[in-house]
């Protein structure tokens, strides 16, 4: 989200007449901080418990102050190394595909000149966006089960002699997670790069036809220059986002089998702080979580300033 | 190059343009042709990918459950059936989940269009005294959270959990959706608030009045947003309510019957000899039929609308 300008305009100085005149906004800005500082604000006290050997009994004012002691525990621990590096890997890889994809498919649907062909295949690449995790997660796993279609295919056309068990290897469970993401989301991402390739001025298309440029290299020369201030912004807000990327497929999807590569420090974070009910630790590893993001999002915006005119904030 | 035809442009008039265009057609190059050749595969693969799975789990759900562990089963039922409705129309937890899974998108989306409007009103107001405190406010929320844990602990000493109102209070406002609607309503020319406030009337009469009636495509967006999350949730029930059968939802007991299937296929030993324990896979295709099918009918007529608030939301802000 990009900087709007601010207008010049004559300020307007605090006075009683207009906090009376007024009255009604600041109400309701009043409930709206409240409702804000219950919600949001407050849990952040609940970092404390990332340096203490909290005990829901004793409080948060009452438990044992331990330090780093939480944080040493987590990066001894071989499983939340491993954790780490699963969310990091699946963050990027689904950032990386899931772009390009809808860049390419905004493209190529763009080519696509007869409206009621363009539009059929529209409302169609939406569909699985309104598909929850569950039901996504459920058909995945019927279409990569032992007799199911993937499987089918590969053993009539001669490449598998049996059927492969997609779930029991970790070394398939990435590109799952890659491509179940791609499927759900290429259609509803490509909408803002439609977007942006609907607002370039048609007159550049029409030149470079007539000074004889093909296809291909009106979209390197046009359309891709066109949407490269969409595709930064969109970079710039989802780079923040990579660490969150990974709960909800990698917590359906898992099983004992693909462990070490399926869980993610959401995962981790339930399956210590929730199940174990070790908090001091759960609490801990999620700090970690959103010191990482924020880190990103700040380092990006940096990036993103130092090269180009689009930045966050 | 571009700028060279440009002027090439302005200088030829419309009907040599039209017989630049014809000509130009005539000899198209070879690379375009073969491009669209790239295009329509592309294209086809990606409807047939998209396409495929929902219309099989449809097939399945209309089989026979004994004649469908033969496998094969694609487009089309081989044995047509409707057991697999019934079995699953005589789950009673299904009708609990049917409910609660209704009952809180519709409170939920109300609830936080409402609030979500009201805020966004207040943060466009340009003669608000604390405009841009209040933004920043609800900015920071959308990078800074406190995590599951101490949302957790918190839900719980406010009582929310173990109730139905955690489903709707804690999620009311959010920055994201305050700030599309905040974007939309700055559009508004100012002088609609302005002369309202000639004629006497206070803020509320202007946001009830004035501005609300101009935001409604935004805010059927905006409502479209809340109500596919509300509809999909499952980890908030799995979380907070999963002693309390009584406000499960549609989505958790869908993946209650998923994942007994998805841990077995980890396990040989299990794949072997499961097939007699786990949910039969016409009944999950009946009741993943069941879950999707409201949200499935209403998006497309819906299109104008999520696009308009995406475009705003992502690009112009």
């Amino acid at each position: 989200m990009a900087r709007t300008k601010t207008e010049n305009r004559p300020k307007i100085k605090m006075s009683g007449k207009e906090l009376r005149r007024q009255k009604f906004l600041l109400v309701v800005s009043f409930f709206m901080v409240a409702y804000g500082v219950v919600f949001y604000y407050w849990p952040l006290t609940g970092w404390l418990m990332a340096f203490q050997n909290y005990k829901p009994k004793k409080g948060l004012l009452g438990s044992k102050f331990v330090g780093l002691d939480k944080f040493k525990f987590l990066f001894e621990d071989d499983v939340f190394i491993k954790v780490i590096r699963n969310t990091f890997a699946m963050g990027l890889i689904n950032l990386v595909t899931t772009t390009i994809m809808a860049v390419l498919f905004a493209i190529i649907l763009n080519e696509v000149r007869r409206v009621w062909i363009k539009k059929p295949i529209q409302t169609i690449s939406y569909l699985p966006h309104f598909l929850s995790w569950i039901v996504v997660t459920g058909i995945l796993h019927t279409s990569l089960s032992s007799s199911g279609i993937v499987n089918e295919i590969l053993l009539k056309t001669g490449l598998i002699n049996q059927a492969i068990n997609f779930f029991a290897h970790p070394k398939y469970f990435w590109a799952i997670v890659a491509f179940a993401q791609n499927w759900k989301e290429t259609g509803w991402n490509a909408i803002i790069y439609l977007a942006a390739i609907t607002a370039i001025d048609p007159s550049l298309y029409e030149a470079a036809s007539i000074d004889g440029a093909d296809r291909l290299q009106k979209i390197r020369y046009i359309t891709l220059p066109g949407i490269k201030p969409t595709f930064l912004i969109l970079l710039l807000m989802n780079v923040g986002n990579v660490l969150n990327a990974g709960f909800e497929i990698q917590y359906l999807l898992g099983n004992g089998l693909v462990q070490s590569v399926s869980q993610t420090i959401d995962i981790y974070v339930l399956k210590w702080g929730i199940s174990q009910n070790d908090y001091s630790l759960g609490t801990a590893a999620g700090l970690f979580k959103s010191a990482v993001s924020i880190l990103f999002i700040v380092i990006a915006n940096e990036i993103a300033k130092r090269y180009s005119e689009q930045r966050l904030f | 190059m571009i700028r060279l035809t440009d002027s090439r442009l302005e200088r030829g008039n419309t009907i040599m343009n039209e017989t630049v265009n014809k000509e130009y057609k005539v000899r198209k190059p070879i690379s375009d042709k073969v491009f669209s050749v790239i295009v329509v595969v592309f294209l086809a693969a990606f409807v047939i990918i998209t396409l495929y799975p929902v219309i099989n789990t449809v097939a399945l759900s209309f089989n026979d459950g004994i004649d469908a562990v033969r496998g094969g089963i694609h487009l089309w039922p081989r044995k047509f059936s409707m057991k697999n409705y019934k079995t699953v129309m005589e789950m009673q937890n299904i009708w609990t989940g049917a409910k609660i899974t209704v009952g809180r998108t519709v409170i939920a989306t109300l609830t936080s269009l409402f609030a979500n409007a009201l805020l966004a009103f207040v943060v466009s107001r340009k003669r608000f005294l604390f405009k841009s405190q209040l933004s920043l406010f609800w900015v920071i929320t959308m990078y800074v959270n406190g995590g599951m844990i101490p949302v957790f602990l918190l839900y719980k000493n406010l009582g929310l959990t173990g109730t139905f109102h955690v489903y709707w209070i804690p999620g009311m406002i959010s920055a994201f959706n305050m700030l599309v609607m905040r974007t939309y309503m700055e559009g508004i020319p100012e002088s609609l608030e302005e002369s309202a406030q000639l004629d006497g009337a206070g803020y509320w009469t202007i946001f009830k009045d004035i501005i609300s009636p101009l935001c409604k495509p935004m805010y059927a967006t905006v409502a479209l947003f809340i109500a596919v999350w509300q509809w999909n949730s499952w980890f908030d029930a799995m979380l907070y309510n999963r002693m309390k059968t009584e406000y499960t939802t549609l989505q958790y007991e869908l993946m209650k019957l998923l994942s007994s299937v998805m841990q077995q296929s980890g396990s040989a030993e299990n794949a072997k000899n499961g097939a007699a324990t786990i949910t039969p896979i016409t009944i999950r295709a009946a009741t993943t039929i069941v879950t999707m099918l409201p949200i499935v009918c209403l998006y497309p007529f819906l299109q104008r609308y999520f696009i308009t608030g995406l475009t705003i939301g992502g690009v112009k802000e």
